[in-house]
């Protein structure tokens, strides 16, 4: 059986993680979402520079493993731990936003933009007041995945010191020595985290399907 | 739309089940195989020892020919021979800190000789052999750093350390107002703070010497605060592997082997 005395005398370091966990979590969330937007509109703006550029980032990015930028971000920035991993997982996430939102814009018609052109809106105004809105909806499940992942992936803070809930695991099996019970209870603690999110995405995903 | 949205969520309790499941089952398999280790060493005729990889002057991975090397390697091999002979092959696999006891307890690995301090929590999990090096822990600085002993770390200072590794609890008790941060393993530590994240690295001595024999920009300071014994442990149980290990020890210390071994390595 679990030993669940693991889980309650370590309660107090298991929320502290969690608490970081959310946080780390919720900022990258919300800072890759905004880079990975602006990305997937730099790949498609009618620049080249703007496409190289934003080609260059993602395709570069991707292809790294995060373990390795989490490590990059800590030790080239004066950053802690925390900060530092935050840093590494928006980076990291950003770059498979920015190609999500980027699939979605293509699939709206080209029509759509000829039309809002048409009507006198500038490139932006019709990037930002037709495409996007229509592309948003196509985008929600990709981008619900995205950040499932995020949410797992913030684990790597424990390697940067971090205080994560993965971090929190580690000390805790390793001052117990009651190893795998720990990390059932680290994985209970992320599955609170990514079903409920898990399953938001599934009643936004229903709930933008009827609006269309 | 909806098949799938039902098959989602069965999906989601399976998951969930199997979670429960593996938990009761791995519980069981830690406790349950309690196989003599040093019949099935004889059996296979060969012995697995767990040693650090990244630990100078202890255990330390050489790049250029891939095998490990340092003091933990050369008595691992030197105890296996004199207890089995030539016939039985030595075998390295990695370990750290925190994966040492679930290594040893799962049977990966016969034997840990990896910079590992005998404690009486540790007792309750493994068995230890008698102690076959006497290290202290010590803190390791910039040189010119303010910190010039474990007095100094205040509230403000940052101490890096090596998760599941007894510095690390010994040095909350020692300075309980210092932030401590801790890392996968020793490279890693390092790393952190020759990057700058902490004000000191604690550890044993031993560790520490190697690594301001790296880099001689890092010093140690303030001598050593605590008695770290090191012992060689096996699965909990296994009497009769400890008796030989502490009867080859003694004949190695005996024939002045084990002297050899250390002044090769060991030199301060």
């Amino acid at each position: 059986m679990l030993d669940f005395s693991i889980l309650t005398t370590n309660m107090d370091s298991f929320l502290e993680g969690l608490k970081i966990t959310i946080i780390a979590s919720l900022i990258a969330l919300l800072g890759s979402f905004i880079l990975g937007t602006l990305l997937a509109v730099m790949r498609i703006a009618p620049f080249k520079p703007l496409n190289w550029l934003g080609t260059a980032y993602v395709e570069f990015i991707r292809n790294i493993p995060v373990l390795v930028i989490v490590f990059f971000a800590y030790l080239a920035g004066n950053f802690g731990g925390m900060t530092a991993g935050t840093i590494g997982l928006t980076i990291y996430t950003a770059a498979f936003i920015a190609e999500a939102i980027r699939a979605g814009i293509m699939s709206v018609p080209r029509g759509q933009m000829e039309a809002a052109r048409s009507t006198g809106l500038t490139y932006g105004q019709a990037m930002r007041m037709v495409i996007l809105p229509q592309a948003i909806k196509i985008v929600i499940p990709p981008l619900g995945n995205q950040f499932i992942n995020l949410v797992k992936n913030s684990s790597l803070l424990a390697v940067v010191a971090g205080g994560d809930l993965m971090y929190q695991g580690d000390l805790i099996s390793a001052k117990t020595y009651v190893t795998f019970d720990t990390y059932v209870f680290v994985a209970l603690f992320y599955l609170i985290l990514t079903i409920p999110l898990s399953l938001g995405v599934g009643y936004l995903e229903k709930r933008l399907a009827r609006s269309h | 739309m909806f098949k799938t949205k039902k098959f989602v969520k069965m999906a989601l309790v399976s998951a969930m089940a199997a979670i429960f499941l593996a938990g009761c089952g791995g519980d069981k398999t830690s406790t349950d195989s309690s196989k003599d280790v040093l019949a099935q060493i004889k059996e296979d005729k060969k012995v697995v020892f767990g040693v650090k990889h990244d630990t100078r002057l202890f255990g330390l991975k050489n790049p250029s020919t891939g095998e490990v090397e340092g003091f933990d390697i050369d008595l691992s091999k030197a105890l296996a021979e004199e207890i089995f002979g030539k016939d039985v092959k030595s075998e390295f696999v990695e370990v750290t800190s925190k994966t040492r006891v679930g290594l040893l307890n799962n049977g990966k690995v016969d034997a840990v000789v990896a910079t590992m301090t005998i404690t009486e929590e540790r007792k309750k999990e493994v068995d230890f052999t008698d102690v076959y090096f006497d290290a202290g822990q010590s803190l390791l600085v910039k040189k010119g750093s303010k910190i010039q002993s474990i007095d100094d770390l205040k509230k403000d200072t940052k101490v890096l350390a090596v998760k599941g590794s007894t510095s690390s609890i010994n040095i909350r008790e020692k300075a309980p107002e210092t932030t401590v941060l801790e890392f996968e393993n020793y490279a890693e530590a390092f790393t952190a703070l020759k990057a700058g994240k902490g004000d000191a690295l604690t550890t044993d001595d031993s560790i520490l010497y190697g690594m301001a024999e790296e880099d001689p920009s890092f010093e140690l300071v303030g001598g050593t605060f605590t008695e770290e014994p090191y012992g060689i442990a096996v699965k909990k149980g296994n009497t009769e592997l400890v008796d030989e290990l502490n009867k080859a020890l003694k004949s190695l210390k005996d024939s002045g082997k084990y002297d050899e071994i250390k002044d090769k390595w060991i030199k301060n």
